[in-house]
């Protein structure tokens, strides 16, 4: 689980543009109104993550994801399968 | 339709010169920024030469990083670029990206000819071509569409007057000028980031290359490829870049101290509404006179065109219609081609020449047009050869400069430029 949080805090830095939202940053963070990422960035988060667990993230799953802590379950989930 | 309109900030990306300084520089000096380009050469062009920004640098890449811009089409990263200088150089302040403030005077006309071809090919066509749709992310659209760089320069600048894209050719930099122009002359604007770009992609030449119109017998002397007025030339010279410049309603400039450049005091474009590629003379010289007209000056009172020609064949046509249209006789004004040292950077051509005559008019010198020490003969027998400056011309006090572009499809601008006093 930690392991996938890293690499998904890598991921996300890619598409984060004010620096300053890391520092309050916790699992409860919003992918968009916290870390301030565009929303039509979540599409390349999911491609990014698709390709580095060599899964694949369905429209509902993709909907339901708001918060890190969303994404850190999803992949845990899909990646054990 | 009363209000003047000034130029305020420039911003270059060119084969010349990626800022105004060393812009300046290669013009008085008469450097060509043409090289062999072996690309062109592995795809069987008979034309391996161009002119190409050189983009690839650290400081660049920040600012691309900094505005989500690394995947971007050249076509937004020339616009940016030189929208940033523009802005700069106009003394603007840079929107916190995430305030909510907004400009609601401020707009922008930008243009291009090609605009995102070199995105399409370099990652869109591959892409599906090969059944990747999915993995396509959510850049391309944001990217490839024509208006990108106006949509992504209004996010950076936070304009919220018109912000729109034109494209007309090679008229599409003077195009966009004057739309703008007459936006802020019916006082619904105090300003505008105006210009045009067009991108360096072997797809977008291939066609001018099957044409036969770009030069095929300079390959391996390639900075003497592009030579406008010259009786030698074999075709223009296929280049990249852009162009972007300030301009602003008078009182708007100086209310705020802005150091001006000059004035926009004559505009005009017109199409020929003929079904040829070549041009309608009579339509050429209907929009050099009106735009005289709207300046209030007669053809005796210009002292420098900045041309379009090419150094294609239709170059001693062009001079003959200014000959006609400035109703000239004994005493000719200066006339150059800055081609002759960028080649023809398509739809960027407008506004980077514009910014060229700019300069010119501002720091009191004309720039050597290279490559026409063989003067065209239809060329030499119309106009006074001594006014065709094969040399650099220093502190020559010029008032009023005309810059037209022309492009295919028949289609005509021109802009009268006057020494602000």
């Amino acid at each position: 689980m930690e392991n996938i949080k890293t690499d998904l805090i890598n991921i996300l830095k890619k598409y984060t543009l004010a620096k300053d939202v890391w520092n309050d940053f916790n699992d409860n963070s919003s992918i968009v109104s916290d870390l301030k990422i565009n929303s039509a960035r979540i599409v390349d988060i999911v491609i990014d993550l698709e390709e580095k667990y060599d899964i694949e993230i369905t429209d509902e799953e993709l909907e339901k994801l708001t918060c890190f802590k969303d994404i850190v379950k999803l992949i845990d989930l899909k990646s054990i399968k | 339709m009363n209000k003047r309109v000034v130029i305020t900030g420039l911003g270059v990306i060119s084969p010349i010169g990626n800022d105004i300084e060393s812009f300046t520089l290669s013009m008085r000096k008469g450097i060509s920024g043409i090289k062999y380009i072996k690309e062109l050469a592995d795809y069987n062009f008979a034309s391996q030469i161009g002119g190409v920004p050189d983009i690839n640098n650290s400081e660049y890449e920040k600012i691309f990083e900094k505005f989500e811009l690394n995947e971007a089409d050249l076509t937004v990263k020339y616009s940016v670029l030189a929208a940033l200088q523009a802005w700069g150089d106009a003394k603007l302040e840079l929107p916190d990206r995430f305030s909510k403030n907004i400009n609601e005077d401020y707009g922008a006309v930008i243009g291009s000819c090609a605009g995102g071809i070199e995105l399409y090919t370099r990652k869109l066509y591959p892409m599906v071509s090969s059944k990747n749709v999915r993995k396509l992310g959510s850049q391309i659209i944001k990217n490839l569409m024509h208006s990108s760089t106006t949509s992504i320069l209004s996010n950076i600048f936070a304009l919220a007057n018109q912000t729109i894209s034109n494209s007309s050719a090679c008229a599409t930099g003077v195009e966009s000028i004057i739309m703008a122009t007459e936006k802020i002359k019916q006082s619904k604007a105090n300003l505008f980031i105006v210009g045009s770009a067009d991108p360096y992609s072997p797809y977008m030449w291939a066609g001018f290359d099957s044409m036969r119109l770009l030069a095929r017998k300079f390959n391996d002397k390639p900075t003497q490829a592009s030579r406008p007025l010259s009786a030698s030339s074999s075709g223009f010279v296929a280049a990249a870049g852009a162009g972007m410049m300030i301009i602003e309603e008078l009182e708007h400039a100086l209310s705020r101290n802005a150091k001006i450049y000059a004035e926009i005091v004559g505009y005009e474009y017109n199409s020929g509404g003929q079904r040829n590629t070549a041009s309608n003379p009579k339509r050429v010289i209907d929009c050099i006179k009106t735009a005289l007209n709207i300046a209030n000056i007669s053809g005796k009172d210009i002292d420098l065109i900045c041309g379009y020609l090419t150094g294609s064949q239709f170059d001693s046509r062009e001079v003959a219609n200014w000959k006609t249209a400035l109703n000239l006789d004994k005493t000719y004004p200066y006339i150059n081609s800055l081609k002759s040292l960028t080649g023809h950077t398509i739809g960027a051509s407008g506004s980077i020449e514009t910014i060229a005559a700019v300069l010119q008019l501002k720091n009191n010198f004309i720039h050597p047009s290279i490559n026409c020490e063989d003067l065209n003969p239809d060329i030499k027998s119309t106009w006074d050869k001594n006014k065709i400056p094969q040399k650099l011309i220093k502190d020559i006090n010029l008032n009023y400069i005309a810059k037209a572009s022309f492009g295919f499809g028949d289609v005509n601008s021109c802009i009268i430029l006057k020494k602000f006093n």
